[in-house]
């Protein structure tokens, strides 16, 4: 008997030992839907791409824990009412350790109670605002959006110190330039500015020569716009067909789309003297540790998948989101969601984007959004876009590497 | 912030838009309005035809309008098989093959979508031409060029199709098929072959109204889903089947739609042209321009 219960317990060992040798090698799953198709799916499929490169750099570097990183992903399809289902799927039927959020507001909107329901800690990707009815202690949202009205005040700052008193305000009807139109408001209010024009355009709108002939006729200082990739092409093409008025000393602000590869090559010297909001370019103060190793990756990756061919916009923060996981993975040596959240909220995070802090809302705790004005930018180049000086930092003063020209008109020459 | 000069600035550029939109429609008008096939791929097919245009343009550095042309007898065969594609699985089969073939249809809407995002992408593309980005000077009034593009070809294309349908053989064919279909078996015509005849016609017309789409505004791979609506909204409000009608009721929408987004605000625009399509189906459900059944 008492054989027989050595026999069995070194069975039970060995099995035991076996278990725990294979959970060792079962990878560490981070799930996430992201848009693939749809409106977004521009943006989407740099942003993947970015993870992907830390994907495989962090497992080449021997993984996380001593296991692989893999990624479970699926296809939102840029929609909201797809992204509640994919996410309980990936925690029921998946299970995975860790959930990043899709790529912006829209789709993570809805996730929101469900995370903080299950307790889960979740990687923002890009979303405006979306913690701050919510106010899930486990949300960090990598964008360098910072506090609500930053944005805003960064553009209108530049507007009154270049002589603006009057703005005007063009903005698409969905959630996230509805925000950046609301914050601007209050911004307005509180720098003692006017609001001479202020609307709202439907999302499907083809032609933006009727707003813009009444925008101008407003006879604004500063134009705000706060506009999606489509309608951004839209509204710059009108503005170099109609003219916009030699009043304007300030142009641009919040266009989305502006930042993607294809669309400025399309664009091309229409962009000219447009001021607007980015989150990474190639100047000489945005390169940190990594930056130049991963866009060299990220240049060729990016070609073979068809995907845009400069992703500064969303690509590095993907990368970051990654790097961050795996410093607090590092750190705590567990997939413990509390525990990862508090090393997280804690500590700043040192990326290819720079360095990281999270304020208690989840958000960065400084804005790092720069304004930048797009210069000397000539048509169907896309390589252009990749020398400094093309798109001159105004704003932060700590990245600065120009002064603004000023009115619009004489800075589209 | 009424003021008259806005006001006619926005009525020149709404006819302008609205003959765009006569030009995405009226291949909607033959297919929905002529044959009753419910096609609502037909924006899909648009789509397509604008990326085969920015294909032509950007590796071969051919003039939008003139590869629109050149896809235009592509686009006639593709029709034609579309629709024996769609005879031969639903319509044949009897009575509930309208409902059945809008699924068909959407189908079809949803292939060409995943098609296009292999092939080009998910980003938006866009042409080059002399006449992009470029405005023509009236006094105060700047009119975009690519819209007064879009005049003229619309218009071409209406008087086109309606000389088409009212003095060739084929074409008086075609408006018999649509009023009677047994009485045309009768007189020893096949229907079903003239059916995919007009609808090789309606989606050979697309070929240039997918060039005009690109060069009014940039094409993305789900740009048709905007289109719907708005190219049902057009054929409806004509009264099906009446390519006079489709230029007139596309018009009116696009004046519509710019002076409400021009005076009283951008928001309001979709909601009114669409309170006037239901207003029109009110008082003549007909359409404007159809005849009482």
């Amino acid at each position: 008997m008492k054989r027989r219960t050595l026999l069995g317990g070194t069975v039970a060992a060995a099995l035991l030992g076996l278990a725990s040798a294979a959970l060792a090698q079962q990878p560490i799953k981070i799930g996430m839907s992201m848009a693939q198709t749809g409106g977004l799916a521009g943006g989407g499929k740099a942003s993947l791409l970015g993870i992907e490169v830390w994907r495989d750099d962090v497992n080449a570097r021997g993984g996380l824990l001593g296991r692989k990183v893999e990624l479970v992903v699926y296809d939102d399809k840029s929609s909201a009412s797809e992204t509640p289902a994919i996410y309980s799927k990936l925690l029921d039927v998946d299970k995975v350790d860790i959930l990043f959020a899709p790529y912006a507001t829209v789709p993570t909107a809805p996730l929101m109670p469900l995370v903080k329901q299950r307790g889960m800690l979740l990687i923002g990707n890009f979303s405006f605002q979306v913690n701050s009815k919510v106010g899930h202690d486990m949300w960090f949202n990598n964008a360098p959006w910072g506090p609500a009205d930053s944005w805003a005040s960064s553009f209108l700052d530049l507007g009154q110190k270049a002589g603006g008193k009057t703005i005007a305000l063009l903005a698409a009807d969905q959630e996230f330039a509805q925000n950046l139109a609301k914050t601007a408001r209050e911004v307005a209010t509180k720098l003692g500015m006017q609001v001479v024009f202020d609307q709202a355009y439907p999302p499907s709108t083809v032609e933006f020569s009727g707003i813009l002939r009444a925008l101008k006729a407003a006879k604004p200082d500063i134009v705000y716009v706060a506009s999606y990739p489509p309608d951004s092409a839209g509204i710059l093409r009108a503005v170099n067909e109609i003219g916009i008025g030699d009043n304007v000393k300030l142009f641009g602000g919040g266009m989305v789309g502006l930042q993607f590869g294809t669309v400025m090559e399309n664009l091309g010297s229409l962009l000219n003297g447009v001021v607007n909001y980015n989150t990474w370019l190639p100047e000489p103060a945005m390169y940190h540790e990594g930056t130049k190793a991963f866009f060299e990756t990220y240049t060729k990756r990016a070609v073979e998948a068809k995907v845009d061919p400069l992703g500064y916009y969303l690509a590095p923060y993907g990368y970051a989101s990654g790097q961050m996981i795996e410093q607090a993975i590092k750190a705590v040596g567990s997939l413990d969601q509390k525990a990862l959240a508090k090393y997280l909220r804690e500590n700043t995070h040192k990326t290819i984007v720079g360095s990281i802090t999270f304020s208690a809302d989840g958000e960065w705790k400084e804005s790092g959004v720069v304004q930048a004005q797009f210069r000397g930018i000539k048509d169907k180049n896309i390589e252009q876009f990749r020398s400094p000086g093309k798109q001159v930092i105004l704003f932060p003063a700590k990245l600065k590497s120009g002064d603004l020209i000023t009115p619009f008109e004489a800075a589209r020459k | 912030m009424f003021s008259f000069e806005l006001l006619l600035d926005a009525v020149v550029i709404g006819v302008l838009l609205g003959c765009f939109y006569a030009a995405v429609s009226l291949g909607l008008s033959i297919a929905f309005g002529l044959l009753d096939v419910p096609h609502v791929a037909h924006p899909a097919f648009l789509v397509l035809a604008a990326y085969a245009v920015y294909f032509l343009n950007e590796y071969y550095g051919v003039d939008p309008l003139l590869a629109g042309l050149m896809i235009t007898p592509l686009f006639f065969l593709f029709g034609l098989v579309a629709y024996r594609l769609y005879y031969e699985t639903f319509e044949k089969r009897g009575s509930d093959a309208g409902v059945r073939g809008i699924a068909f249809f959407f189908g079809i809407a949803f292939i060409i979508e995943v098609l296009i995002i292999l092939q080009f992408g998910v980003d938006q593309r866009s042409v080059t031409a002399d006449y992009v980005g470029k405005a023509w000077r009236l006094g105060d009034m700047r009119i975009p060029f690519r819209l007064v593009v879009a005049f003229v070809v619309a218009v071409g294309l209406t008087v086109l199709l309606t000389l088409y349908l009212s003095r060739t053989f084929m074409g008086r064919a075609i408006r018999a098929v649509a009023q009677d279909q047994e009485a045309l078996r009768l007189m020893g015509a096949n229907p079903i072959r003239i059916k995919q005849w007009a609808f090789g016609i309606a989606t050979a017309v697309l070929g240039i109204a997918g060039a005009l789409l690109i060069i009014v505004a940039p094409v993305e791979p789900t740009l048709d889903r905007a289109y719907i609506g708005r190219t049902f909204c057009v054929v409806v409000m004509a009264g099906l089947g009446s390519m006079s009608g489709t230029l007139v009721a596309a018009i009116i929408l696009g004046v519509a739609e710019t002076v409400v987004l021009t005076l009283f605000g951008a928001s309001w625009a979709p909601a009114i042209s669409f309170a006037m399509l239901l207003g029109v189906l009110a008082v003549r459900p007909q359409g404007l321009f159809g005849r009482r059944s």
